[in-house]
């Protein structure tokens, strides 16, 4: 049966439209397995932003202008896994009202599998995969991230934040981060009051920071307004090449932190710290 | 053994009071679930499994119309290469209309009062019956079924 297939077949499967196997190879990749491909011009936008401002809404209904504009999108939904069980409830997909039906939409839903920084490793792997078979518009959206999570641009050369409005005064538009990163931010919830409001604090702060060509955009994801402007906007971002040495560093940090987690000894280094046996010192010489 | 589970809500249903206690209990016991959402069509979740590449989907439907939705479930998995997907399902769904959903290749039906401790060992013995190779997919001979 299918268990009998080759890599490389359902490489070939996968590039002539076939997503049972695009959804196989994504989960031996997924499981580590390296697929010998060989893509790196993938498009790429890194969604990010606080929990519950609307990340996930505001993706369907781009995702939705992206296919009447002719595009076919694929999404990598990322959601937290339990620390303590492993296990996760991965949601995202069921606010993409077009996830599910589409033939122009794939939508994969992954859990962080508690790697640092919320996203896995071969988040790459899969970017250039999902390229390769013809998938125009790749959006990763992150965990609902706080102001310091920053590793989405080791994966994406576009990064959107998306914000909504009565999350803070001015000071938390001062602040540094992921806001000083990203290549535009959405504030989302227009429909909301003082949605205006929180725009305006971040266009004055970008202002202040001789940032004011980045650009602070106002959508409503339940209303569908404001879209297609952001779609206009997103496909005219330039790729900011300054940031090269740092998509180059958070990527050996992704893949540090993953050799760190695959250590054998780490499970007895743990142990021994837990019990006071050796400090932190020492558990560093021991890995 | 961690699995990729679909939790769906077929048809024009709107309680998933159930099917998120479901989610929140595989989570727990370390599983990596997808919740659908409410009101979605057979065809809509069968795409769901296949792009989530997921092992097993659960069913849940209350609105009375199991009969029409499960077998267009399960019909749509087999016809689109997914043979190997366990099927399981819950809700209201009466004594004397299991044994039809059975004979599709559904391999459970938790019904109310369940403990989720069983629908837990329930998945923990399609794990093993899987890679023993025993007859479990939703395509294989419907002769098993959890009681």
């Amino acid at each position: 049966m299918e268990m009998g297939l080759t890599i490389i077949k359902r490489i070939e499967l996968a590039k002539e439209g076939n997503r049972r196997e695009l959804g196989k190879l994504l989960s031996l990749i997924e499981s580590g397995v390296k697929l010998p491909i060989n893509n790196s011009n993938s498009w790429v936008l890194g969604v990010t932003g606080p929990p519950g401002v609307g990340k996930s809404t505001l993706i369907g209904v781009m995702v939705e202008e992206w296919v009447n504009r002719g595009e076919k999108v694929a999404v990598l939904a990322v959601d937290p896994s339990s620390p303590r069980s492993g296990g996760a409830l991965l949601a995202d997909r069921m606010r993409m009202s077009s996830a599910d039906s589409s033939e122009s939409v794939f939508v994969r839903s992954l859990a962080t599998r508690n790697h640092p920084g919320g996203l896995i490793p071969f988040l790459d792997r899969m970017i250039n995969l999902l390229g390769l078979c013809g998938w125009s518009r790749i959006i990763i959206e992150t965990v609902g991230g706080g102001q310091s999570e920053i590793r989405i641009v080791a994966f994406a050369d576009r990064v959107m934040l998306v914000d909504g409005p009565d999350r803070g005064d001015i000071v938390q538009a001062e602040k540094a981060g992921i806001i000083e990163l990203a290549d535009l931010v959405v504030i989302n919830k227009s429909d909301l009051p003082n949605a205006q409001n929180a725009a305006n604090s971040i266009k004055t702060s970008f202002d202040y920071s001789n940032n004011s060509d980045k650009l602070v955009i106002l959508t409503s994801a339940l209303n569908k307004t404001g879209i297609s402007e952001l779609i206009d906007v997103v496909e005219m971002l330039e790729i900011d090449n300054e940031r090269n040495s740092l998509r180059i560093k958070e990527r050996l940090l992704s893949a540090w932190d993953f050799l760190l987690l695959s250590n054998p000894a780490l499970n007895d280094i743990l142990l021994d710290l837990e019990s006071g046996r050796i400090n932190l010192d020492e558990a560093l010489n021991r890995l | 053994m961690s699995m990729r589970i679909v939790i769906a809500k077929p048809g024009l249903d709107g309680h998933d009071r159930g099917a998120k206690v479901i989610a929140r209990a595989l989570r727990d016991a370390g599983h990596e679930v997808i919740y659908t959402g409410l009101r979605r069509k057979p065809s809509e979740i069968v795409r769901v499994v296949m792009d989530e590449d997921a092992v097993a989907v659960g069913l849940s439907t209350l609105s009375g119309a199991h009969n029409v939705l499960i077998p267009k479930v399960c019909e749509e998995l087999i016809a689109n290469g997914m043979s190997d997907v366990i099927v399981f399902a819950g809700g209201i769904i009466p004594e004397s209309d299991r044994e039809y959903l059975y004979s599709l290749g559904v391999r459970a039906i938790f019904g109310p009062g369940t403990q989720t401790s069983s629908i837990i060992e329930f998945l923990e013995t399609i794990s093993k019956r899987k890679g023993s190779d025993l007859e479990v997919g939703v395509g294989d001979n419907p002769g098993w079924r959890w009681d």
